[in-house]
C-alpha cells in the first residue's frame, strides 16, 4: 500500500546503533548536537536498537538453560536429582528425574527457539519514522510536512508539521551537513501533544514546539522527503514511552497452578514428616532389633539420623505429585489451542487474506474466561468508511436504506453507493435546490484534489466526511476539479465553471460550522455553510420555519439511524456586505492579541440569516458483523468497553490542557468511576489517551479481579493490549504495532466472538479437563507408595519398578490426557455460538478451581488406597497354579502398576467426551506400550546384559500369567470406577449443565437462547430512540483553510492517496448503540444494553450517565 | 508462527479445509444416560456375583494348615537358644506335631512362613548383586557396591552370594511324618525341585562357568556368607545339580517378599509314593525341624503351611467375598440410581424443556 517515495529520513542520524543504550539515571534537559557525533555520544543516549530477539545461536543454550531453571519447579526437580545422588537417600535411581527432566527441558528449549525464532522475523515489516525527530527541512513550501498519527495516538485524520523557518531554508543535503544547531530540549517522556527545546544555531535561539517534531510511528504523507534531526531515539521515543511496560503474562489458570502446586509441594512435606516419623518410630522399635540382617549404614548411628533421611527419600519417591511433565503438557496443550486458531477457516479473512493467528501460545484457555472486553472504535469496530447515505433537500428526503450493501468492504471511500434514482432524476431535470445543495458541497470544504490522469481525480481530504461529501457531489454533476488559492474549478453538470474563492472561514470545535464565501461567474456573492444542525438552525433567517422543521424531523431520522448528519445552508451577500465583512475580518486577522476571538466574532457576524438547503446523512459504516458480535458476547455475560481517542464534544480549553498522557486516574474518583462505570452494561470512554487505556484497564483488572481482553488496531491501543490479560490485534491494516504487541490477532472483529465462546471456551474446557485429570492420576500414582510405606518399615521402598516411575508419566500416561486437553469437545463450535450462556462456566471458574482440584485429589487419594489394598488383600495369601507365593514383591509391583494404568486408562476414557480417531490411538496405543514395553524390559535379552538394572526379568509374564492377578485388577478397576460412574450419572441427572443438555443435536427452542444472526437491519428501521445529531461537529477539525488561502500549499504530490484511510467519526457510538438496541430487541426478553456512560476526561473524571434512551449529548 | 504457503491468489494463506485442522473430525461423543449406565451397573453387579459366587465355591474346596512352630513342641527350647548369638554355631532339632482331621487331597504344598520379617526394606531389597547371582565371573570377585555392608568379610574376601538378602537366608530345614492309626510313621516326600519361578531358574540364577572345574573350585576365593552354615556350592549335599546359585531354595529366598507377613514355597508332596497318591490323609503329622533360623530378636514368628490348591492358588477367601461384597454395593448404587432417576430425573427432564 506504501507506494510513497522512501526519503532520507535519517540523513542526520547521530547515534550508530551499535552504541547500546546505557541508563542515564534522571536525564534533566538532552543536548543534540548535529553532525557531531562525539558531542553527542559523551552523553550515552539510547540508540535506536531495540533488541527484541532474545538468543543467539552461541547463547541460546545457555541463556534458556538459566531462564528455565529459574522456574521454580524446574529447580525443584534439578534439586532432586541432586538428592538422588546421595547414595544414603536416594530410593529411586537417577534416571527416573533426569529422564522427564531432560524431556522437558528440551521441549521446552525447542518451543522457545522456535518462538524467538518467529518473533525476530516479524520486525522488519513497514517503515514509518523510526526515531522522534526534528524537522529540519521539507521538499514542501515553508518546510511544510503532512504526517499521519494514526499509528501513534489513534487520530486518524492528517497533521501538518512545519519547521523552524531558518532551518526550512536549509534546503538539500550539502547545506544540510554543515548544519550544526544545538537542541537542548526536555528529557524523554512520554507526552504525545507535548514538546519544549531550544534550538541554539548561529548564536540565535528557536524555540521549538511539538508543531515541529516528526514523531516515531508517524508517516509521512503528500510530502516527498523531509529531513531531520534524531532528538530521541529507541526506547527514548515517545512511541516507545507510550507502550507500556511488556510483561509477561500469566493465565488465572497458571497462577491457581503454581499455588496448587505449592500446596502440593506443602502435602509432599507433610507425607515425607509423617513417613519420616513412622520410620523413626519403626527403626526404633523392630529396624534396631533387625539389625542383625540389615545394619544401619555407618554413617548413621540412630534412629532418628536415619529418619531425617528418610524423609528426603520419601520426597524423591512422593515428588510424583508435582508432576514434572505438567507444564510442558499444559504448554504443548496451549500450542495445539493455538494451531487451532492459526487453522481456523472461520477466522480467515478472504478480503484480506489474513488468517488469525495465535501470537502467545500460553494464554488460550484465558479467552473462555473474559468478563470484560476493551474495545478500540476506529478500525476495529469502524471500518473507516464514510459514505453519503442519505440526504434531505428543501424538505424532501432521499435515499434508501442501504443496509443491504453494508457489507462491501473497502479501503477508500471512492466506492460509492446510493440507491435513489428520484434524486438523480432531480438533478437532471435541474432542480434549483437540489443543484444548488451538490454545489454547496462541491465548494463548500478543504479538499484538495489531484488529476492523476485524464479524468482521474483523486481527492485529498482532510477528514473522510469532507472526502465522501465531495465525492457524492461529483457522482451527481457537480465535480469539483481543483483549486487555487483564489479559486475553485468544477465542472457542474459537464459545463466547466470557475467561483473566485473570497473567504473560508474554517471549521473549529466550537464554531461547529464551516463557509465559504464564493464569487460566481456572474459575479454575484455567495456564502456556503455547512455544519452542525443545532448550531446551523439557529442561524438561519424566519422566513425558513417551516423548511427547518421538516429537515428537523429528517436529521432525526437520519440521526435514530445512526447517521452522521449535517445542515446545510446558503446566503447571498450583497457587494457591500461583502466589502464590509471583508474589510472587518481583514482587522480580526492582523489583530495581535485575541486573533482567534475576533475572528469568530467576525464570522459569527456574517453567518447569519442563511437559506436552509438541506441536510446529509454520511454513514460510518461499522465493520462486518460488528452489531451481531456484541450482541453474542453481551448474552455471554461479557461487558464491553469501548475505549477511544476520539473527540467527543467540545474541545474545552482546561479539559484539552490536562489531558495529557501522564496523568494518572485519582485515586480518590476511581472508585467512584468502577461504581458508575460497572453498572453499566456497556461503558464508552472518550478522548483516552494511549495510557489512560492501559490505565482503565488495569484498574478493572485490579478492582475486579475479572479476566480482561483489549482489542485494537494502532499503535495507541499497544499500552492497552499489553496490559490486558489478553490482547488482541486486529491485522491486515496499515498498523502493526497493535499486532506485534498483541496476543491474538485477526482481521475482524467479528472473529472475536469465536475466539472467545469457540476457542476460548474450549481450551478452557479442555486445560480444566486436563488439570482435574492430571492431578488425580499423578495422586493416584504416588500415594501408593504412602501406604506400602506402612508395611514396609518407612524405608522408602517404591511399589513399583524404577522404570515405570519413570516412564508413567511421560509415556504410560500422557498421550490420552494430552489428546484429550487437545481434541476434547462438549459441545460443536456452533453450539456455542448459539447458545452464549455456555460461556459462563469459564468467567465463573466452575470447571477448575480449589474445590475442584480437592475432588480430583480425593478421588486420587481413594484410587491409590483401593489400588494398594485389594492386591495387598488378595495377593498375600495367593498363589500361582504351580504353588509358588504370589506375594513377592515383584508379582506385587506388576500388578498394581498394571491395575494403575488400567483404571487410569479408563477414566480418561470416561473424561473424553469426543473421541476422535486421534483419541483412540491414544488411549489404546497407550495400554499397548505399557504392555509392550513391560515385557520388553521384563525380558531376557536385557537382562543377560545389564542384570542389575533389569532384575524384573520374567515378571511380566509370570504375573500376568495369572487369573487372579487379572480377578484382582478387574476388582479394583470396579471399584475405582463405579463410585465415580455414579456420582457423574447423578450430577448429570439431578444438576445437568447447559453443556451436558446441549450435546445432542436436538433440542428445539430453548429460553434465553439466541439463535442465528437475523437481520439487524429490520430492527434498525423500526427502533427510533433519540435524536442524536451533528456528528460533522466532532468528526471534524481545524482544516486547511488558512492553509488554502495562504497559498502555501498547492502541490499535491502523486502519493498513493488511496491507502489514506482516515478514521475519525463519531456518528458510530449511535449507530453501535442503535444496533445492540436493536438486537437486543430482536432477541426478545433480553436485557437490552442501552446505558452508555459517557467518559469525557479521565483526568477530571467528569462522569456523565446517560440511562435508557439517550437523547443528547451535553456537556 | 507465520504460516507461508505456495498458493496463489487471495486465498494465498487460507488454513486448509481439513477435518483435522477445523477440528471438525467425526467423533464419538459417548453421554451417560440412564439407557447405558443402569442396565450397565446391574450387570456388572451380575458379574460380580457370579464370579464371587464361584470364587467362593473354588475356595471351599481347599484345605489348609498352618502351624506357628517358633515355640511349639519341643520348639521352646531351640527358640531359647536361638537367642544368644554365640549358639548360632550349635545345632538344634525339634518337633512339633499336628493333626489334619480331614484328608488333604490331591497335590499339596508345604510352605514355611516368617512374621515380622521386613524382606520389603529397601536397603535389604537393593543389597543383592544380581550380576554376581546370574554368574559373572568379575562380579563373583568383585562384588557390586549394591551389597553393602555384605560385599567383603573381615579378611576382605568377597562374599558370594552377597548382600543382606542372601546372608539372611531362611535355613530351617523340615522333615515331615504322617503317623497312622496303627501308630507307623511314614516319612512324607517332598519334592524340593520345581518350586522356583521358571525365569529365576533358568535365566536369573546361573553359577559361573565351569568348564573343567568343580564348583569348589570356580568359588575359590570367595567366603560364605556371615550367617550361613555351608558355602553356596555345598547347598544341598543330596543333589550336587542344585549347587551353588542354582539352589532352589536360595532361588525362593533371594525372590523377596512384598510384605513382612510371608510364605515360601518349601516343597511338594511327592505323590509317586504310593502312601500319598491321594495326597495328604487325615490323621496325625509330626515335622521335625532343623531350627536354625532366630526370629525373636527382631519379634518374629515362623510357621509351616500345608494347603491344597485350586486353579486361583491356596485358600483366598478374600477375593470372593470382596467381589461379593462389591457386587452388592453396585446393586444398592444401581437400585439407588434408578430410583433417582425415576423420582427425580424425570422432572428435571421436563424442567428443561
Amino acid at each position: 500500500m506504501h507506494t510513497h517515495r522512501q526519503a532520507p529520513f535519517f540523513f542526520l542520524s547521530v547515534y550508530s546503533c551499535f552504541i547500546f543504550a546505557s541508563c542515564v539515571s534522571a536525564e534533566e534537559e538532552r543536548r543534540v548536537r548535529a553532525n557531531d557525533r562525539e558531542y553527542n555520544e559523551k552523553f550515552q543516549y539510547a540508540s535506536n536498537c531495540i533488541m527484541t530477539s532474545k538468543y543467539n545461536i552461541i547463547t541460546f543454550l545457555p541463556v534458556n538453560l538459566f531462564e528455565q531453571f529459574q522456574e521454580v519447579a524446574n529447580t525443584y526437580f534439578l534439586f532432586l536429582l541432586i538428592l538422588q545422588l546421595i547414595p544414603q537417600i536416594s530410593s529411586l535411581s537417577w534416571f527416573t528425574t533426569i529422564v522427564p527432566l531432560a524431556l522437558v527441558l528440551t521441549i521446552t528449549a525447542v518451543k522457545d527457539a522456535t518462538d524467538d525464532y518467529v518473533m525476530d522475523a516479524n520486525l522488519t515489516y513497514r517503515i514509518y519514522f523510526q526515531a522522534d525527530l526534528l524537522l529540519l527541512s521539507s521538499s514542501e513550501p515553508h518546510g511544510l510536512c503532512y504526517i499521519e498519527t494514526a499509528e501513534l495516538d489513534g487520530e486518524t485524520n492528517m497533521k501538518v508539521r512545519q519547521s523552524v523557518s531558518v532551518t526550512s531554508e536549509l534546503g538539500d543535503q550539502n547545506n544540510l551537513s554543515s548544519f550544526n544547531g544545538e537542541v537542548v530540549c526536555e528529557p524523554p517522556n512520554n507526552k504525545l501533544d507535548r514538546f519544549c527545546g531550544t534550538l541554539y544555531w548561529r548564536d540565535k535561539k528557536y524555540t521549538l514546539t511539538n508543531q515541529n517534531m516528526l514523531l516515531r510511528g508517524c508517516v509521512l504523507r503528500n510530502t516527498e522527503a523531509c529531513y531531520g534531526l534524531v532528538i530521541f531515539a529507541g526506547p527514548d521515543t515517545k512511541l516507545m514511552q507510550n507502550s507500556g511496560r511488556t510483561k509477561f503474562k500469566r493465565t488465572s489458570i497458571d497462577r491457581l497452578m503454581n499455588t496448587l502446586v505449592l500446596w502440593i509441594f506443602g502435602f509432599l512435606v507433610c507425607m515425607g514428616v509423617i513417613l519420616a516419623i513412622g520410620n523413626a518410630v519403626w527403626e526404633r522399635e523392630v529396624g534396631s532389633l533387625f539389625q542383625s540382617y540389615l545394619p544401619w549404614d555407618p554413617p548413621v548411628d540412630n534412629f532418628l539420623f536415619n529418619a531425617f533421611l528418610s524423609f528426603w527419600s520419601y520426597v524423591i519417591i512422593l515428588n510424583t505429585v508435582v508432576p514434572i511433565s505438567l507444564y510442558v503438557s499444559v504448554e504443548v496443550i496451549r500450542l495445539g489451542h493455538s494451531y487451532f486458531i492459526n487453522w481456523d477457516q472461520h477466522m480467515f479473512c478472504s478480503q484480506c487474506n489474513t488468517a488469525a493467528e495465535a501470537r502467545t501460545t500460553t494464554l488460550n484457555e484465558e479467552l473462555g474466561q473474559v468478563e470484560y472486553i476493551f474495545s478500540d472504535k476506529t478500525g476495529t469496530l469502524t471500518q473507516n468508511i464514510m459514505s453519503f447515505n442519505k440526504c434531505s433537500i428543501n424538505g424532501q428526503t432521499f435515499g434508501k436504506c442501504t443496509l443491504k450493501h453494508r457489507h462491501v468492504y473497502s479501503r477508500t471511500y471512492l466506492d460509492f453507493c446510493f440507491y435513489d434514482d428520484t434524486l438523480l432524476e432531480s438533478v437532471k431535470v435541474g432542480d434549483l435546490h437540489t443543484q444548488e445543495f451538490f454545489r454547496l458541497l462541491s465548494l463548500c470544504h478543504t479538499v484538495m484534489s489531484e488529476e492523476k490522469s485524464e479524468g482521474e481525480l483523486v481527492y485529498k481530504a482532510q477528514s473522510p466526511d469532507e472526502g465522501a461529501l465531495v465525492t457524492a457531489a461529483r457522482n451527481f454533476g457537480f465535480v469539483f476539479r481543483s483549486r487555487t488559492p483564489g479559486t475553485i474549478s468544477t465542472t457542474e453538470m459537464g459545463r466547466p465553471a470557475t467561483y473566485t474563492l473570497l473567504a473560508i472561514l474554517d471549521f473549529n470545535n466550537i464554531r461547529k460550522r464551516m463557509s465559504v464565501i464564493v464569487r460566481n461567474a456572474e459575479g454575484r456573492i455567495r456564502l456556503y455553510c455547512k455544519g452542525a444542525d443545532t448550531v446551523l438552525l439557529e442561524r438561519l433567517h424566519p422566513c425558513n420555519q417551516e423548511l427547518t422543521n421538516i429537515t428537523s424531523d429528517h436529521l432525526n431520522e437520519y440521526a435514530a439511524d445512526g447517521l452522521r448528519t449535517l445542515a446545510l445552508a446558503y446566503r447571498d451577500l450583497t457587494e457591500d456586505e461583502w466589502e464590509a465583512w471583508s474589510e472587518s475580518h481583514r482587522c480580526a486577522d492582523k489583530a495581535t492579541d485575541c486573533r482567534e476571538d475576533r475572528l469568530a466574532a467576525a464570522y459569527e457576524q456574517i453567518e447569519q440569516d442563511m437559506m436552509l438547503l438541506g441536510a446529509t446523512a454520511i454513514e460510518d459504516k461499522l465493520q462486518e458483523g460488528v452489531p451481531e458480535t456484541i450482541a453474542v458476547l453481551s448474552l455471554a455475560n461479557i461487558k464491553i468497553w469501548v475505549l477511544t481517542g476520539d473527540k467527543q464534544g467540545e474541545m474545552h480549553p482546561l479539559l484539552q490542557q490536562l489531558s495529557g498522557a501522564a496523568h494518572a486516574l485519582e485515586a480518590d474518583m476511581e472508585t467512584e468511576f468502577l461504581s458508575t462505570a460497572c453498572a453499566c452494561k456497556a461503558v464508552i470512554c472518550c478522548r483516552v489517551t494511549p495510557l489512560q487505556k492501559a490505565q482503565v484497564v488495569e484498574l478493572i483488572k485490579k478492582h475486579k479481579k475479572a479476566v480482561t481482553l483489549a482489542i485494537g488496531d494502532g499503535a495507541n491501543d499497544v499500552s492497552m493490549i499489553k496490559s490486558a490479560h489478553i490482547g488482541v490485534g486486529i491485522s491486515g491494516q496499515e498498523g502493526i504495532q497493535a499486532v506485534l504487541a498483541s496476543d491474538y490477532s485477526f482481521s475482524q472483529f467479528r472473529f472475536l466472538q469465536r475466539l472467545l465462546l469457540v476457542h476460548g471456551r474450549w481450551s478452557y474446557l479442555r486445560m480444566c479437563r486436563f488439570l482435574c485429570y492430571f492431578f488425580y492420576k499423578n495422586f493416584a500414582f504416588t500415594m501408593v507408595h504412602f501406604w506400602f510405606g506402612f508395611f514396609c518399615g518407612f524405608s522408602a521402598q517404591t511399589v513399583y519398578d524404577q522404570y515405570f516411575i519413570t516412564l508413567y508419566n511421560i509415556v504410560y500416561t500422557s498421550l490420552p490426557v494430552l489428546a484429550m486437553g487437545i481434541f476434547d469437545q462438549d459441545v460443536p463450535d456452533h453450539r456455542s455460538l448459539e447458545y452464549p450462556k455456555l460461556y459462563e462456566p469459564g468467567q465463573l471458574n466452575l470447571l477448575f478451581n480449589k474445590k475442584e482440584f480437592f475432588i480430583c485429589i480425593a478421588q486420587g487419594i481413594y484410587t491409590s488406597v483401593v489400588l494398594f489394598f485389594v492386591p495387598y488383600a488378595v495377593l498375600s495369601d495367593a498363589s500361582q497354579s504351580n504353588g509358588v507365593p504370589l506375594a513377592d514383591y515383584q508379582t506385587f509391583a506388576v500388578t498394581t502398576a498394571t491395575a494403575l494404568v488400567i483404571v487410569v486408562s479408563v477414566q480418561i476414557a470416561l473424561d473424553t467426551g469426543f473421541w476422535t480417531v486421534i483419541n483412540h490411538v491414544c488411549v489404546w496405543g497407550s495400554l499397548g506400550s505399557y504392555f509392550t514395553i513391560m515385557f520388553a524390559l521384563h525380558s531376557q535379552s536385557l537382562f543377560r546384559i545389564f542384570p542389575n538394572q533389569f532384575h524384573f526379568v520374567g515378571s511380566a509374564q509370570s504375573t500376568l500369567l495369572q487369573p487372579v492377578v487379572w480377578l484382582t485388577i478387574a476388582l479394583a478397576t470396579a471399584i475405582c470406577i463405579v463410585p465415580v460412574l455414579a456420582f457423574r450419572f447423578l450430577k448429570l441427572d439431578l444438576k445437568p449443565q447447559l453443556s451436558d443438555t446441549k450435546r445432542k443435536p436436538v433440542g428445539r427452542s430453548v429460553g434465553g437462547a439466541w439463535r442465528g444472526t437475523g437481520s439487524v437491519s429490520e430492527g434498525r428501521l423500526g427502533a427510533r430512540g433519540g435524536s442524536r445529531r451533528s456528528g460533522y461537529a466532532f468528526a471534524h477539525q481545524e482544516g486547511f483553510g488558512e492553509l488554502i488561502t495562504s497559498g502555501k500549499n498547492m502541490r499535491l504530490s502523486s502519493m498513493a492517496l488511496a491507502s489514506f484511510a482516515s478514521r475519525h467519526s463519531s456518528g458510530w457510538i449511535d449507530t453501535l448503540r442503535r444496533k445492540k438496541h436493536t438486537s437486543a430487541q430482536h432477541l426478545g426478553g433480553v436485557q437490552s444494553s442501552t446505558q452508555l456512560c459517557l467518559w469525557v476526561s479521565s483526568s477530571t473524571l467528569k462522569l456523565l450517565l446517560c440511562s435508557g434512551r439517550l437523547t443528547r449529548y451535553t456537556y | 508462527m507465520g504460516r507461508v504457503k505456495a498458493k496463489p491468489g487471495p486465498l494465498a494463506r487460507r488454513p486448509d479445509n481439513s477435518a483435522f485442522k477445523q477440528q471438525r473430525l467425526p467423533a464419538w461423543s459417548p453421554m451417560l444416560t440412564a439407557n447405558t449406565v443402569l442396565p450397565f451397573f446391574y450387570f456388572m453387579a451380575l458379574i460380580c456375583m457370579l464370579l464371587g459366587v464361584w470364587l467362593l465355591l473354588t475356595v471351599q474346596s481347599t484345605r489348609e494348615m498352618k502351624l506357628d512352630y517358633t515355640e511349639a513342641g519341643t520348639c521352646d527350647r531351640c527358640f531359647e537358644m536361638r537367642k544368644n548369638v554365640s549358639n548360632a554355631g550349635e545345632g538344634c532339632s525339634c518337633k512339633a506335631v499336628f493333626s489334619l482331621e480331614k484328608p488333604f487331597k490331591g497335590d499339596v504344598f508345604f510352605y514355611y512362613g516368617l512374621k515380622n520379617f521386613h524382606q520389603n526394606l529397601r536397603r535389604y531389597m537393593d543389597s543383592r548383586d544380581d550380576g554376581q547371582m546370574v554368574g559373572r565371573k568379575t562380579n563373583l570377585k568383585n562384588p557390586s557396591s549394591y551389597c553393602s555392608p555384605f560385599i567383603r568379610d573381615q579378611n576382605g574376601l568377597p562374599i558370594a552370594p552377597c548382600g543382606a538378602v542372601a546372608n539372611s537366608i531362611f535355613n530351617d530345614t523340615f522333615t515331615l511324618f504322617h503317623h497312622d492309626s496303627s501308630g507307623k510313621s511314614f516319612k512324607v516326600p517332598l519334592l524340593r525341585r520345581g518350586i522356583t519361578w521358571y525365569t529365576d531358574k533358568n535365566v536369573k540364577f546361573r553359577n559361573p562357568k565351569v568348564d573343567n572345574l568343580t564348583l569348589a573350585q570356580v568359588f575359590q576365593g570367595t567366603v560364605k556368607p556371615l550367617y550361613w552354615q555351608r558355602p553356596v556350592y555345598e547347598l544341598d549335599q543330596a543333589d550336587p545339580t542344585n549347587n551353588g546359585f542354582i539352589n532352589d531354595d536360595l532361588i525362593v529366598w533371594m525372590r523377596e517378599a512384598a510384605f513382612p507377613n510371608f510364605k515360601k514355597l518349601y516343597g511338594v508332596l511327592y505323590r509317586a509314593d504310593e502312601h500319598f497318591t491321594q495326597g495328604l490323609p487325615a490323621g496325625s503329622y509330626s515335622i521335625e525341624i532343623n531350627y536354625n533360623f532366630p526370629v525373636q530378636h527382631f519379634r518374629g514368628r515362623k510357621e509351616v503351611v500345608l494347603t491344597t490348591l485350586t486353579w486361583f492358588g491356596g485358600q483366598n477367601h478374600f477375593l470372593p467375598i470382596a467381589y461379593l461384597v462389591t457386587s452388592s454395593l453396585i446393586l444398592l448404587i444401581a437400585v439407588t440410581l434408578t430410583v433417582v432417576w425415576w423420582k427425580f430425573g424425570k422432572n428435571g427432564k421436563n424442567m428443561e424443556e
